[in-house]
């Protein structure tokens, strides 16, 4: 297989510049910096913003207090339940893009199939289909728990903020399939660890029954990050020519 | 390639048709594409940001004017599209930030360096040692908050280091305002100069106030706040150079020309073939812009654009790195300031100016903050620290 990568005119280091290079040194020699100090001066800004700081946002309440009578609340007791909804809340958001990275990396690889040979749309359409599922797991599991699953909470909008690189990665078409299945691996390892942990979670807070249904999804996430660890492998290799 | 601003056809201002595939090309590569091709797109906009200003300005003073500007404007609104989209995704806020800066610094040295006008050439070294001290501040707030060398973007061709400090450049409003050129005497370079000045200025500042609040780090929210707000002095510098008294036709028909110039000075030095065919396009649609404008003028104003308008254009913009000029320029000037329109050294500086920059720095610096201590180095300042580690 060819790889899509290729030698050229990549201007962006010293080497293609050298002249330049040590001509800016000299200008740093001149002209060296006007205030002393280092990174840290930098804490020293930063530090009044973060003793001060609000938090992004809050967790729900409950919207009616019906949701507070359901049985999966009330097992909640003496614990904080929000810390269970924020995770759940997480996960949904987590998922919900994710299928939409499937999608675009759907989209991509049904243009150029001949970057990624052993990859098919049917495994890709299988990992898409059983994220869009673990989304309804978690809209359910909010839906008992009588939470709001419309809502942005702190986890989901932090998990929304950290995913944006993912699909610049993924949603530009001059990068390759190789570099996209780089950003869903990225986002298939936090979703792993991520299950797990709103497992965990379940279960110390007594949600037994739903950290069953829970566990098939981190079982299935699984496969998808060993799939994905396979296919990176050889694409690498291939690329390399050493397969 | 001799163009005639007066006679020049170029394209039919109703054969200039855009599609919203055409708007979206290609963009170009961070990583492969010369520092001066990113340099000339991001000027561009620039141009055609201003012309859109400059348009909805007038229609809004000029009602038999509105019918004639909006048709213009469209295509200038598309134009200016295609231009920006040029610049990829890969390509961060803060990235692009250094691009623009180097944009200032080089472009400015050029003009300076062409302008016949002692005193306008004055104004521009005057802002050129403020910008350059922009590109050492961001280039360290790169460093200092991803880890990236802005040398990646500037590709050696700009030194990296401070200029006149970010901290003093804080002034009195009445210390932004300079003398207008005359525009009766002026010549015509003088003029497209300041057009150019201008519009690279003024779109910088809109820049960073877009994305100052786009920044999670308070540093960089600060830094932005901070040189947007130099930027905005700046555009009131450079707009004061401009001789009022030109009706706004003559301006129309200035902006026109000083498009035509830009877009030819892109063409006459662009590498890139994709760009340097947009750039060719362009100049075309451009000198159709200006001969609408022209009839405009003979129409409705019954005047004569040769009052206005030279018939050649100057020599281009010169796209290359002016190392040594900006670092004299640095060695001689530095310590400049404003009274009101004239540039004294910084001991005769106005009290007003010290005032306002007291009140302003009076909660620390982000400026020098963010370059505490910093100096440039290939790869960053981890890199250095690491050679020293190994050295000790």
């Amino acid at each position: 297989m060819k790889s899509p990568q290729s030698m050229g005119m990549n201007r962006s280091g010293i080497d293609l510049s050298t002249q330049g290079a040590e001509e800016m040194m000299k200008a740093v020699d001149e002209f060296p910096p006007a205030s002393g100090g280092n990174a840290m001066t930098l804490s020293q800004l930063r530090a009044p913003y973060l003793a001060e700081a609000d938090p992004v946002g809050s967790i729900p309440l409950p919207g009616t207090l019906k949701g507070v009578a359901k049985s999966g609340m009330q097992k909640l007791m003496g614990h904080h339940a929000e810390v269970l909804i924020d995770q759940l809340a997480g996960r949904l958001a987590f998922e919900r893009t994710g299928t939409r990275l499937y999608d675009a990396l759907i989209g991509k690889f049904m243009t150029r199939k001949d970057e990624a040979t052993m990859l098919s749309v049917d495994q890709l359409q299988q990992i898409r289909a059983e994220e869009a599922a673990h989304l309804g797991l978690c809209w359910d599991a909010l839906r008992q728990l009588g939470a709001d699953p419309t809502a942005v909470t702190p986890l989901a909008d932090t998990n929304a903020v950290a995913s944006i690189g993912l699909m610049q990665v993924i949603a530009d078409p001059r990068m390759t399939i190789a570099q996209s299945l780089h950003a869903i691996h990225v986002a298939e390892l936090t979703d792993n660890d991520g299950w797990r942990l709103l497992i965990k979670l379940a279960r110390e807070m007594g949600q037994d029954e739903m950290a069953g249904r829970l566990q098939t999804a981190l079982e299935e996430e699984e496969r998808h990050l060993a799939s994905l660890r396979t296919w990176m492998e050889q694409i690498s290799l291939n690329e390399a020519g050493a397969q | 390639m001799a163009i005639n601003l007066l006679h020049d056809k170029g394209t039919p201002l109703h054969r200039q048709d855009f599609t919203w595939r055409d708007l979206v090309q290609k963009p170009i590569s961070k990583l492969n594409v010369d520092a001066f091709t990113r340099v000339r797109i991001i000027l561009m906009n620039g141009i055609e940001s201003e012309s859109l200003r400059f348009s909805h300005a007038c229609a809004r003073m000029n009602k038999e004017l509105q019918g004639y500007l909006a048709r213009v404007r469209r295509k200038e609104q598309h134009q200016q599209t295609l231009v920006n989209w040029l610049l990829p995704a890969d390509q961060s806020p803060l990235e692009t930030t250094i691009g623009y800066e180097q944009v200032a610094i080089e472009v400015t040295a050029a003009l300076a360096q062409a302008e016949p006008d002692p005193y306008i050439a004055q104004v521009l070294r005057y802002g050129l040692l403020e910008d350059f001290d922009h590109l050492y501040r961001y280039a360290a707030l790169l460093d200092r908050l991803q880890g990236i060398d802005a040398n990646t973007i500037t590709q050696g061709y700009t030194d990296i280091v401070p200029g006149r400090p970010t901290l003093d450049e804080h002034r009195d409003p009445l210390d932004d305002l300079r003398e207008p050129y005359d525009k009766r005497k002026a010549a015509p370079l003088t003029k497209l100069h300041a057009y150019t000045i201008l519009s690279g200025e003024h779109q910088t500042h809109d820049y960073y106030m877009h994305y100052g609040p786009w920044f999670a780090d308070p540093a960089a929210r600060q830094l932005y706040a901070e040189i947007a707000s130099i930027e905005e002095q700046h555009v009131t510098q450079y707009e004061s150079i401009i001789d009022p008294t030109e009706s706004w036709m003559e301006k129309w028909l200035l902006h026109e020309a000083n498009e035509v110039y830009n877009y030819y000075s892109c063409l006459e030095q662009e590498d890139h073939p994709h760009v340097k065919a947009i750039w060719e396009r362009f100049l075309d649609y451009e000198l159709g812009h200006l001969q609408f404008a022209i009839d405009v003028c003979q129409q409705v104003e019954r005047r004569d654009p040769a009052e206005f308008l030279p018939e050649t254009l100057p020599a281009p913009i010169a796209y290359k790195s002016h190392r040594e000029y900006v670092r004299q320029v640095l060695r001689d000037e530095v310590d400049l300031r404003a009274d009101g329109t004239r540039f004294v050294n910084k001991q005769q500086e106005p009290e007003r100016s010290r005032k306002y920059r007291r009140q302003m720095n009076a909660d620390g610096s982000p400026s020098e903050a963010v370059a505490a201590g910093w100096r440039w180095s290939p790869g960053g300042e981890l890199v250095a620290d690491r050679g020293l580690k190994q050295a000790a």
